[in-house]
């Protein structure tokens, strides 16, 4: 297998899922599965105008390129996109794209997974809410469900 | 004059200039993003570092008020607690992270 096609961004611009969707398709030469996720900034009921995400530059690409070193010695891809932005988001936004091509989609499938997981637990990325009404809101609090679910990873696939 | 023997042990010892910078509400507690400080050297880990902070001021006696839910990281890297910070060149200190 040739080498993976690696891509990781972190940005304040817009991206376009279709698009890097289509640059996974042909990342190899037989790619038979492209699992992609998008994660979007809600407004959790019509409460929040936008999230505010703070990053600490650097570290944000640095370990996330630990975590996709990490994604390609499990599982045989042949393409890897993490798109992660930061600044204000509205409602609707992507936050995040995270993309994994391979022969076959269960490697496809458990690699974006994985990737997703370890983002959420170890990614130097903090939320801040932002009201419709115009207060500032608070710091998002992490979930103890992120940790279980990056955890599971551990004892095996 | 008489002199506690923690303060006269860091008169006895030198100081190593280090970078720190926060982020998040333990950036907003501390009042600034980034700092040099000059540690005395019997602070060794990353919880003494913490807790040496946590008695400068107010400000970061409320950033590190439950030091056990401030993570850390050493140039770049996620650390824990009891990591050694000799030769650090940046100690970063912020909330559990809540990207993706």
């Amino acid at each position: 297998m040739a080498a993976p096609r690696v891509a990781l961004l972190i940005t304040a611009e817009p991206f376009d899922a279709a698009a890097e969707t289509a640059a996974l398709q042909t990342s190899g030469s037989d790619v038979g599965a492209v699992a992609t996720f998008v994660g979007l900034c809600r407004s959790e009921g019509g409460i929040l105008s936008g999230l505010e995400l703070e990053h600490y530059p650097g570290m944000a690409e640095e370990e996330i390129s630990r975590v996709i070193a990490d994604a390609l010695a499990r599982w045989p891809l042949d393409g890897v996109t993490v798109i992660h932005r930061h600044g204000l988001m509205r409602p609707g936004d992507g936050i995040v794209f995270v993309g994994t091509a391979s022969s076959h989609r269960a490697a496809a499938f458990s690699a974006c997974e994985f990737l997703m997981d370890y983002l959420k637990t170890r990614a130097p990325f903090w939320k801040k809410e932002h009201r419709l009404d115009g207060s500032t809101g608070g710091w998002v609090a992490a979930k103890a469900e992120d940790d279980a679910a990056a955890s599971r990873w551990k004892s095996g696939e | 004059m008489i002199i506690s023997a923690p303060v006269f042990a860091m008169w006895l010892n030198s100081m190593t200039e280090i970078t720190l910078v926060y982020f998040a509400w333990v950036r907003e507690r501390v009042g600034k993003s980034e700092e040099r400080v000059s540690v005395p050297d019997t602070v060794t880990t990353i919880e003494e570092l913490a807790a040496w902070l946590k008695t400068r001021d107010e400000a970061y006696d409320h950033a590190f008020e439950n030091p056990a839910i401030v993570r850390a990281a050493i140039d770049r890297k996620h650390v824990r607690p009891n990591a050694s910070i000799s030769g650090a060149g940046e100690i970063a200190f912020f909330p559990p992270m809540t990207g993706g």
